[in-house]
């Protein structure tokens, strides 16, 4: 039989699942799957937020996940738009070719 | 019942997640991370917040990833470089990396650590009104009373951010790119 869940179980999955976000923000070598990296770190935050809502019987955790989910769509369009703008003058999405200020 | 649900989409979750972050190719990242966001949806149903499941589908995997592939396939790149090229003298490469895989771990091992200093948490059973309690209706009560400047606060963030991107997008004529150098 499969254990029931806790509280305690959605917090170690939500702190796995936050682990694998930062591994993803240090190791890829692409802008793009970096800021997906990202997403994976909010939404895991975001599972925090709401189990901890069911522990408590509030909805306040749920609001403030909605509020993360549109500072994240926020994040989204902006990052996008830079990795398109860097994209134009590099011909190249690896973080490696933009180590200078100024070129 | 639940708990069988529980352990199959947190196990799809981490699966997909470990493949998002372990991709080269940054199209299957996207779609993963769409099934990811499923399994998330079925979670949040799971802990009597069909309101954030709901929100997860259609703003998550159906604006905020849909944006994501409309980058990746106007970028139109296939695979990661490996940067071998670009590699200043000092830069090692592989040593960064193995480096950020080590702090990740420890932040995991950390992380696992501390939350087993916890006391075990069981939720309380959902009684007969948890479901009005959680309700769409009871949210939206909420957050235009208690968290109004908080919701105008964002829609103001939200218009920052869309003229940002705009203005960051846009094609200016006085830098040159790349190739007419």
């Amino acid at each position: 039989m499969l254990p029931e869940p806790t509280l305690n179980t959605y917090l170690a999955l939500s702190a796995v699942l936050f682990s694998i976000g930062t591994a993803g923000v240090f190791l890829r070598r692409n802008l793009i799957t970096i800021l997906l990296s990202v997403e994976v770190m909010l939404n895991a935050v975001n599972l925090t937020f709401v189990a901890v809502d069911r522990f408590l019987g509030t909805v306040d955790g749920q609001i403030i996940a909605f509020f993360v989910m549109t500072v994240a769509a926020a994040e989204a369009a902006v990052g996008l738009a830079i990795i398109i703008a860097l994209f134009r003058h590099r011909e190249s999405l690896s973080p490696d070719a933009f180590t200078s200020l100024k070129w | 019942m639940d708990a069988l649900f529980f352990w199959i989409f947190a196990a799809v979750m981490v699966v997909a997640s470990l493949l998002v972050v372990g991709q080269r190719n940054p199209m299957y990242s996207v779609l993963l991370l769409i099934v990811s966001f499923a399994a998330l949806s079925g979670l949040y149903v799971l802990l009597n917040a069909p309101f954030m499941a709901v929100v997860q589908i259609i703003i998550y995997a159906g604006a905020i990833m849909v944006l994501f592939l409309f980058v990746v396939m106007l970028l139109n790149v296939r695979t990661e470089e490996d940067g071998a090229e670009t590699r200043r003298p000092f830069d090692i490469g592989p040593g960064p990396r193995r480096f950020g895989a080590v702090l990740a771990v420890v932040l995991a091992v950390q992380l696992i650590w501390a939350l087993r200093r916890i006391a075990e948490a069981p939720f309380a059973p959902a009684g007969p009104d948890a479901a009005a309690q959680t309700s769409v209706y009871a949210i939206g009560l909420r957050l235009f009373r208690e968290y109004a400047f908080a919701f105008e606060a964002t829609s103001v963030l939200i218009l920052v951010a869309m003229v940002g991107a705009v203005i960051l997008a846009r094609r200016d004529p006085h830098l040159p790119t790349r190739k007419e150098q």
